[in-house]
């Protein structure tokens, strides 16, 4: 695979001098971006850069205020992203939402089936296109099982056969490997290799960076809605892109304090959801991160969920500094001293229509309390107080929480948990979808809280996240724990080993 | 200029509230015989059993529930009441014992909903059906009308010379406890959680199970209540009576802006709606509007309230939208 110069094929899409503003403010400055057929090309920068606004624009949401849209070198304007999509544009999104009862082949024909007489749907022809779709993508998918039970890597290779299915030459994939594991990772890239080699343009989003390296050529960088580089991703380093998203050197990404661990805060014994997770046992020490890897499904989650008393175990126990905790009871857990951020923070650590201030203040319902009332001052100053602590990025703390970008939501479901004043704190996947400057904050957050005695574990599918923050990795494999690994001899080989069932246990 | 929910809300709350004001008005200047303390009593006095409900239904639907049995419940209740005053019980072991077979219905409503997780929809049109059955059984087709004269006048007197019904001062306490538990309160406070993301909420740590069943429960409480009072203010208990008053109540409620799917508006909201209801109400019977058409007015009103706020919300998101994008972008800048 050779790399295109500059002087190679045209284009097939490109921005010149874009800008568009909403109100008063700019969200896109003078940016231009040019994709070219057969290579994938990042779009890197931190959240509010402007990504979003660019992508929207090329999908045809956005008219620009000034600059062009150029397609195959033509200037053209999208009046929608009816155009967009004719004109061969297709924007996979991070979370697609197929229709879980239809098939995969209803799913990518929806509305437009191939018919027979008297406008019967012609099963047969949409069965063999999608079939021809899967093939072209190199995926064995049968096109006639339901989309529901899908991986998400799965229902985004559905959403690019449906794409595909479009004509589409041009793919611009918004964060798709946020919800990813590794294998599932290396699925969805399997299938945007193929489709550079058949010549498609790539526009690929991604927080994490590695996987820009991994699957880009080529990088256009955004700061503050303004361009700031466009080049081959050769011979650059993270740190060089780093640099150029931040603006500044980012201070350590994974800023571990070495700590001494103490007493032994979390103990889980021999716990067991029948069908779930089978004999789970481990401690965690004051002062410890324990990082949980494993693959999805290998049930961390549904073991932080129990522990926590979202779900019920069926035998075993979890102590408390010693003290048993009731089986399916967060209220008593919490009370114990045990915070749970959990994975999916837009659905279970906030309430989106609910302020920032009251979103904070739903930990402290039981205790900011005056004579039986809610203490009204002493909730706005325990949500003022920590929204500040974490730096929380908001105009008023009565705003609601869905006006903030993920990052600053993710900041928002830590603070409502830090006020708490945990002795152990759970954390899901803490830094998903989630820019890299907000990322290496929560890194120093988690780093400081440990060095302050609090007992932290830490489930991640980011294994670079899990080896540089992790003092001992424990890792899930089909339910069980499969291996303890220290931090000294935790490795992507020795964890992913362990990961996908291949080591000893 | 601020687009939190709460103000969203307390806009529709103050549309209520002044198309209240407006009825009233208008009213009172072109309705004959509108103004005058006796028909304004019977007003108040015809609305107090909407409003009763109307307390925990409005706490129950910002919780994301609601419960259509309440009628029927009042009518159970008014039946064991007759029933047992024929069998020459004294109205004062009565009331208590009608109370507790609220207390029953209620939680039979939140058992199915929490412990079986079925919806309170469907469960409650059931136990419409069956607590105004069981009245039937209990009562037959008697009217009982012979209850002890002080609490008939208790219960359909008037305050002095004044409009206010005596029964009236009682609401008032009664709204006063409900205000302050759904607006002042870490249990008001856990409602609008649940109501808004009932995951959000239990992963928050809070027994989302234990406030509905709470819930439940109060509401079967207060409909028992309504149903006693309701036997008292007419003096007569007859197994149908109440019969249709949920429509009344949740038209009320979602009128005063309490969303259909919870987590959001406020207690004023709905006792606006409440009252914006009785008076109207009021108003048709005065002007000989037959009662098959008032029921007719209610429905439609019914419509129009879920429909209200979803459309001054959808005005507020559109403009909301706009000033959104400037300010995420604005974060960038």
């Amino acid at each position: 695979m050779t790399h295109r110069s500059d002087k190679g094929p045209a284009p097939v899409l490109a921005l010149k001098g874009i800008s568009k503003s909403f109100g008063a403010v700019r969200a896109l400055r003078d940016v231009s971006l040019e994709l070219f057929p057969g290579e994938v090309h990042a779009l890197a920068g931190e959240n509010g850069a402007g990504k979003s606004t660019l992508i929207k624009t090329l999908a045809g949401v956005h008219r620009p205020d000034s600059g062009q849209v150029l397609l195959d070198g033509e200037p053209t304007v999208f009046h929608g992203p009816a155009d967009a999509r004719d004109a061969g544009i297709a924007v996979i999104y991070q979370e697609p939402t197929l229709f879980p009862d239809l098939s995969i082949a209803e799913n990518i024909f929806m509305g437009r089936q191939p018919r027979r007489a008297l406008g019967r749907i012609d099963h047969k022809a949409t069965h063999a296109a999608t079939l021809a779709l899967m093939q072209r993508l190199g995926v064995e998918l049968d096109p006639d099982r339901p989309a529901r039970g899908l991986s998400i890597a799965d229902q985004q290779i559905v959403e690019i056969a449906k794409a595909l299915s479009f004509d589409a030459r041009v793919l611009i994939m918004d964060e798709p490997t946020a919800a990813l594991t590794g294998s599932e990772v290396a699925r969805l890239f399997g299938v945007v290799r193929t489709l550079r080699e058949q010549g498609s343009a790539v526009l690929f989003i991604s927080h994490r960076l590695e996987e820009i390296f991994q699957i880009c050529q080529r990088v256009t960088t955004l700061r503050d809605g303004a361009w700031i580089s466009s080049e081959l991703l050769d011979g650059m380093t993270e740190d060089d892109l780093v640099r150029r998203m931040v603006g500044r050197d980012l201070d350590e990404l994974y800023p571990k304090q070495e700590v001494e661990p103490g007493e032994v805060a979390l103990s889980v014994r021999r716990l067991t959801r029948e069908g779930v997770f089978t004999d789970v046992s481990f401690d965690v020490r004051r002062g410890e991160i324990v990082g949980l890897a494993g693959l999805v499904g290998a049930g961390r989650t549904e073991v932080a969920r129990a522990v926590f008393g979202i779900d019920r175990w069926d035998a075993g126990e979890v102590d408390i500094d010693g003290k048993a905790l009731i089986n399916g009871a967060p209220s008593t857990a919490m009370a114990a001293g045990l915070a749970l951020v959990p994975e999916d923070r837009r659905a279970q650590g906030l309430v989106m229509d609910m302020s920032i201030e009251r979103n904070i203040g739903l930990t402290g319902l039981r205790t900011t309390v005056k004579a039986g009332l809610v203490d009204r001052g002493a909730e706005r100053s325990r949500s003022l107080d920590w929204a500040v602590k974490l730096q929380v990025k908001y105009a008023r703390i009565a705003d609601t929480v869905n006006t903030l970008s993920g990052g600053n939501q993710q900041k928002v479901v830590l603070a409502k948990w830090l006020a708490t004043g945990p002795k152990v704190l759970i954390v899901d996947e803490p830094t998903r979808g989630i820019d890299v400057g907000t990322k290496a904050e929560v890194h120093r957050l988690l780093s400081q809280l440990a060095a302050d005695g609090v007992a932290v574990l830490m489930i991640s599918s980011d294994l670079p996240e899990i080896l540089g923050m992790a003092d001992r990795v424990l890792v899930m494999h089909e339910g069980r724990l499969t291996a303890e690994i220290p931090r000294s001899e935790a490795t992507e080989e020795t964890v992913m080993a362990a990961a996908t069932g291949r080591a000893a246990a | 200029m601020a687009d939190s929910t709460l103000s969203r809300a307390v806009r529709w709350d103050t549309v209520v509230g002044a198309l209240l004001i407006v009825v009233l008005l208008l009213s009172f200047t072109t309705v004959d015989g509108f103004g005058n303390a006796l028909n304004l009593s019977f007003l108040i006095g015809n609305t107090l059993p909407i409003a009763l409900i109307a307390l925990p239904m409005t706490l129950l639907v910002v919780s994301g529930e609601i419960d259509l049995s309440v009628a029927s419940t009042a009518g159970l209740s008014g039946a064991v009441m007759g029933a047992l005053w024929n069998q020459g019980m004294t109205i004062e072991t009565i009331i208590p014992i009608c109370l507790a077979l609220g207390v029953v219905c209620g939680l039979i409503n939140g058992l199915l909903v929490t412990r079986l997780g079925l919806p309170s929809l469907a469960v409650t049109i059931g136990t419409l059906a069956a607590y105004r059955g069981i009245a039937q059984i209990v009562l037959g087709s008697d009217a009982v009308t012979d209850f002890p004269t002080q609490y008939l006048d208790f219960a359909a007197g008037r305050i002095g010379d004044s409009f206010v019904p005596q029964a009236f001062i009682p609401f008032l306490v009664l709204l006063a406890i409900a205000v302050i538990a759904l607006h002042l309160t870490p249990f008001g406070r856990s409602l609008y959680a649940i109501g808004a993301s009932e995951e959000a909420a239990r992963f928050a740590g809070i027994r989302v199970k234990r406030q509905k069943l709470i819930l439940f429960t109060v509401t079967g409480l207060m409909a028992s209540l309504t149903g006693i009072f309701w036997a008292l203010h007419y003096a007569s208990a007859r197994f149908d009576n109440a019969t249709g008053l949920e429509l009344s109540v949740v038209a009320a409620v979602l009128l005063g802006g309490i969303d259909f799917d919870g987590g959001k508006g406020t207690l004023g909201g709905a006792i606006a709606g409440v009252f914006l209801l009785g008076a109207l109400q009021n108003v048709m019977s005065l002007v000989n509007v037959s009662a098959q058409s008032q029921i007719v007015v209610t429905g439609v009103l019914l419509v129009v309230s879920v429909l209200g706020p979803r459309v001054a919300r959808q005005i507020a998101v559109a403009r909301a939208g706009r000033k959104a994008a400037v300010g995420s972008a604005g974060k960038t800048a």
